[in-house]
């Protein structure tokens, strides 16, 4: 299935604001970020395990055993800073 | 009125007040509060010189709909508005306003903390900072962490 994946600020400056990812159906966040892990290169070092990733699943906070349906639109980011 | 904007242009905590208040007679409190960019973050006065807010446009406005959504299930509450600037920002300008109205002080004070701790840990905006020595992501607090939780909102963002 493919996947919409966004990317806020320091994850956007270092992997574009957006790509689409071709996943096996039924795949969690967690495999998700694996998959873009697998890459290796700017990837592997912005979404690194030890890194501080958060994620949304459909515009709403989630975490990473959440399953992405078809369709959905995924984005990774650091933690929020606003206020 | 919207009850949530994210927008570049600054804003009047009066006129936001006054629409607030506006035909409801019941209203006997309002509390409000302004965040503004500081001149500093831990370093001299006047190393920030500037601030960049970046969002997640549909998702902030959805996250601060559900926190306000909140608000009014836990506090007595009869009103609420939330505006969040984003853009390019200078450092003394006006960040975000949060206002409550109630019939009585204590919940609108209640509300208006609790909506704050929500959006600071919640809610999807980035600060970017340019100092002396270049543009740099602003870190998340743990003390916003633990000021979220007293309210029992699960918060694991720093």
């Amino acid at each position: 299935m493919k996947v919409q994946v966004r990317y806020f600020a320091s994850l956007r400056e270092a992997l574009g604001p957006q790509e689409t990812v071709d996943l096996p159906a039924g795949s969690t966040l967690g495999q998700l970020r694996d998959a873009l892990l697998a890459r290796g290169g700017r990837h592997a070092q912005a979404l690194a395990r030890g890194r501080a990733v958060r994620c949304a699943l459909n515009q709403a906070m989630g975490d990473e055993t959440l399953a992405i349906p078809e369709g959905a639109e995924v984005a990774f980011f650091p933690p929020v800073t606003g206020g | 009125m919207a009850r949530v904007t994210v927008q570049a242009a600054d804003f009047d905590l009066s006129a936001e007040v006054a629409a607030l208040r506006e035909g409801d007679g019941g209203v006997g409190a309002v509390v409000g509060f302004i965040g503004t960019v500081r001149d500093r973050n831990g370093g001299q006065a006047g190393d920030v010189r500037a601030m960049e807010l970046e969002h997640y446009p549909g998702m902030t406005e959805r996250a601060i709909e559900a926190m306000i959504d909140q608000a009014f299930a836990r506090f007595d509450i009869r009103g609420a508005r939330v505006i969040h600037r984003v853009g390019q920002l200078q450092p003394r300008d006006q960040i975000v306003l949060v206002a409550v109205s109630s019939a009585h002080r204590g919940q609108a004070f209640m509300a208006c903390e609790f909506l704050m701790d929500y959006l600071k840990t919640q809610a999807p905006f980035w600060k970017k900072e340019t100092t002396p020595d270049g543009a740099r992501w602003v870190d998340a607090r743990v003390a916003d962490d633990t000021a979220a939780a007293r309210w029992g909102i699960p918060a694991g963002n720093a």
